[in-house]
């Protein structure tokens, strides 16, 4: 493989994996506040939905992406009240939230099916893009890619760095020891879990304005469960969710490229690579030795009522 | 009064079982993929409505999208034939097991599976001939691709898949005896961004004509972007790239689901294997872009012409495998029983079959 067509594949390997990147930085906050939500594939064809509708109507990308993280927030505030408020079960909501955003995404934009909008345009940054094979790979993306980058740093800062970062910990970890101290803890979950809806909206957007430009049913194809797996695979550290997110799009990319070269593998064990290296790296993580290095937040899924005490 | 109650309320009685017996014949469908997605279950779809608008009133029919081909499928179709229907279409090659299943618990309703080989008494199958369709797209590709290399997206290794491959190839050779292929299977037959990236994947090594055996147009839109050539699959797909866009070629279930349909109302069904090609109006080229040059466009038409004469028969021999053995003997035409068994490529396609 040449140098030319190794920075194409980088290049490919940052795309493929952004949507996962964006979605699971989302839920990884949702998650270390301990609240489980496994709506976002069904969050995340809201957003490509409504990200699309709205840029198709305007004519503007930036409205199309404003579109797509209000309806995001608004999905995941149905499914905050239900299981915040009204104790509903996490799974159970989290599982209606994604066949409800299926079904009401391909509803919406039935209209809309086989329309195209012109979508983000590449920016290539000057100086930095001219440095020698990672200048393409890195700077030559569009401006959502480059809004992963730096949200990727934020949430890292933010969880690592900052009290905001050390609440949404302690509300995950024990929400009544939080509680005892005065913090908020539904208001928290609530403004985390939104964030998570935020962040899955932008990844739809991702998908329909950039990676394919067009809406058609279910076209994130269960890249909302990838991201999932994703959060646990990196035990809810955004580095390592970063890192998982490209290597993942490598996998899946290095699985077209290699076929292109002519190499005699099964296609059906290199589609298979991405999943298989989640799994294993998941069975070494959860492997008991491991468990304190897991880092779950310790009331991920439990509902917390604050009237009544631990 | 009540004479006059008693008379209506025996009329309302005989009106209603008037009404049974008007039952309208129940059609259930299966499809693999959801509506929209501009391929093939949309195109089922649209057959579905047009065999509805046929007998209007007649025939009431119902559809269960996305269903996963497997033990899902069993259930689905289970479910479709307990609440009623007379006659159930599966549309994909992965519900053929799950069909024959329900078909063997449910004599008295009648089954019908797209692109399969297992038959029963109540068990027919179809397919359309895709290949024709495919050899007028490598004609096009042949013409138009300036690199000499032409991409192929597949789904799965199947042998309508390698067969298709197979036509694609050797018509392309017949206009430009240097192209070479280069296939890439996704291991899906819906899934546009995994489309996307194998088009990218394709173009960043040179391909600059698009072929596609997976359902989304997201190949086309990859290939507008980057100033390529792509042909559409399976619906009219000009709308999604039209720079880009050679022509596509379309599926039309409508007529098959008619007569099908019909003969089983009549009594007069038989299950049988029936591929529907060009003859049939099943498949058909549409919108052939004006920005091709001319050659190519007339080129186009007196292929699809050809074919669908049979003037041209893209598996008639002498053909060899691309291990330089001969699988087609001179002057012999490929039986659809031997169609549906291709597991080889022809000579010239470098790439082995994915084992």
């Amino acid at each position: 493989m040449d140098a030319e067509l190794l920075s194409q594949v980088l290049f490919a390997a940052i795309k493929t994996g952004t949507p996962l990147l964006l979605i699971a930085l989302g839920e990884v906050i949702c998650e270390k506040s301990g609240v489980l939500n496994l709506g976002q594939e069904g969050m995340m064809l809201m957003g490509a939905v409504v990200g699309f509708l709205a840029a198709y109507t305007s004519g503007s990308v930036g409205l199309g992406v404003l579109g797509a993280i209000i309806i995001g927030m608004f999905m995941s505030l149905i499914f905050a009240f239900l299981v915040l408020h009204l104790g509903a079960n996490q799974v159970a909501t989290g599982l209606a939230l994604t066949i409800f955003g299926t079904g009401l995404s391909a509803f919406v934009g039935s209209g809309v099916v086989g329309q195209t909008v012109q979508g983000f345009q590449p920016i290539v940054i000057p100086l930095l893009s001219d440095i020698p094979f990672i200048g393409h790979i890195l700077f030559t993306h569009d401006l959502l890619v480059y809004l992963s980058f730096a949200l990727a740093a934020l949430v890292s800062y933010v969880a690592t760095k900052t009290r905001i970062g050390l609440v949404i910990k302690a509300v995950g970890e024990n929400p009544h020891a939080a509680n005892a101290i005065g913090i908020k803890v539904l208001r928290v979950r609530y403004c985390a879990v939104m964030f998570g809806g935020a962040m899955a909206g932008l990844s739809g957007a991702y998908m329909s304005l950039v990676y394919t430009p067009m809406w058609i049913e279910n076209m994130t194809s269960g890249r909302g469960w990838i991201a999932l797996a994703l959060v646990v695979f990196a035990s809810w550290r955004v580095g390592r969710i970063m890192l998982g997110a490209y290597l993942f799009g490598l996998a899946s990319i290095m699985h077209l490229v290699l076929q292109g070269m002519g190499w005699n593998i099964s296609p059906n064990l290199l589609a298979m690579l991405p999943y298989v290296a989640t799994v294993v790296v998941m069975v070494i993580i959860s492997a008991d030795h491991f468990k304190e290095k897991l880092l779950a937040p310790r009331s991920l899924g439990k509902p917390f009522d604050p009237r009544q005490m631990a | 009064m009540k004479l006059k109650s008693l008379l209506l309320g025996l009329g309302l009685v005989a009106g209603l079982s008037a009404a049974h017996a008007e039952d309208p014949f129940k059609v259930g469908f299966v499809y693999v993929g959801p509506v929209g997605d501009h391929g093939w279950s949309y195109e089922h779809n649209r057959g579905r409505e047009e065999l509805e608008k046929h007998f209007e009133g007649k025939v009431k029919t119902t559809y269960v999208e996305n269903v996963a081909e497997g033990a899902d499928a069993e259930r689905v179709i289970t479910q479709l034939a307990k609440s009623g229907n007379d006659l159930i279409f599966t549309t994909s090659f992965g519900y053929m097991n799950p069909t024959l299943k329900v078909a063997k618990r449910f004599p008295k309703t009648t089954f019908e599976h797209a692109t399969g080989y297992k038959r029963a008494k109540n068990l027919g199958t179809y397919a359309l001939r895709t290949y024709e369709g495919r050899y007028v797209s490598g004609v096009a590709a042949g013409m138009m691709t300036k690199t000499n290399k032409i991409g192929y997206i597949g789904s799965f290794p199947i042998p309508e898949v390698f067969r298709d491959i197979n036509s694609a190839y050797m018509a392309a050779k017949t206009v430009n005896p240097n192209v070479e292929f280069k296939i890439v299977w996704v291991n899906s037959w819906y899934d546009p961004g995994k489309e996307t990236d194998a088009a990218n994947a394709l173009m960043d090594q040179g391909v600059d004509v698009l072929l596609q055996h997976t359902d989304s147009p997201a190949p086309l839109i990859a290939a507008e972007k980057r100033g390529m050539r792509a042909v559409g699959q399976a619906s009219d797909m000009s709308h999604f790239a039209p720079n880009a866009h050679i022509f596509s070629v379309r599926d039309d279930w409508a007529p098959y689901y008619i007569k099908t349909t019909e003969a089983v109302m009549d009594g007069t069904y038989k299950p049988a294997d029936f591929w529907g090609g060009f003859k049939d109006d099943m498949l058909s080229i549409s919108s052939i872009n004006d920005n091709l040059p001319a050659d190519v466009k007339a080129k186009i038409q007196a292929t699809y012409d050809d074919v669908r004469s049979g003037k041209i028969s893209p598996f008639t021999g002498p053909i060899k495998n691309n291990e330089g053995k001969v699988v087609v003997a001179k002057g012999h035409t490929l039986t659809d029983t031997e169609l549906a068994q291709v597991n080889w490529y022809v000579e010239g396609i470098t790439d082995a079959i994915p084992q």
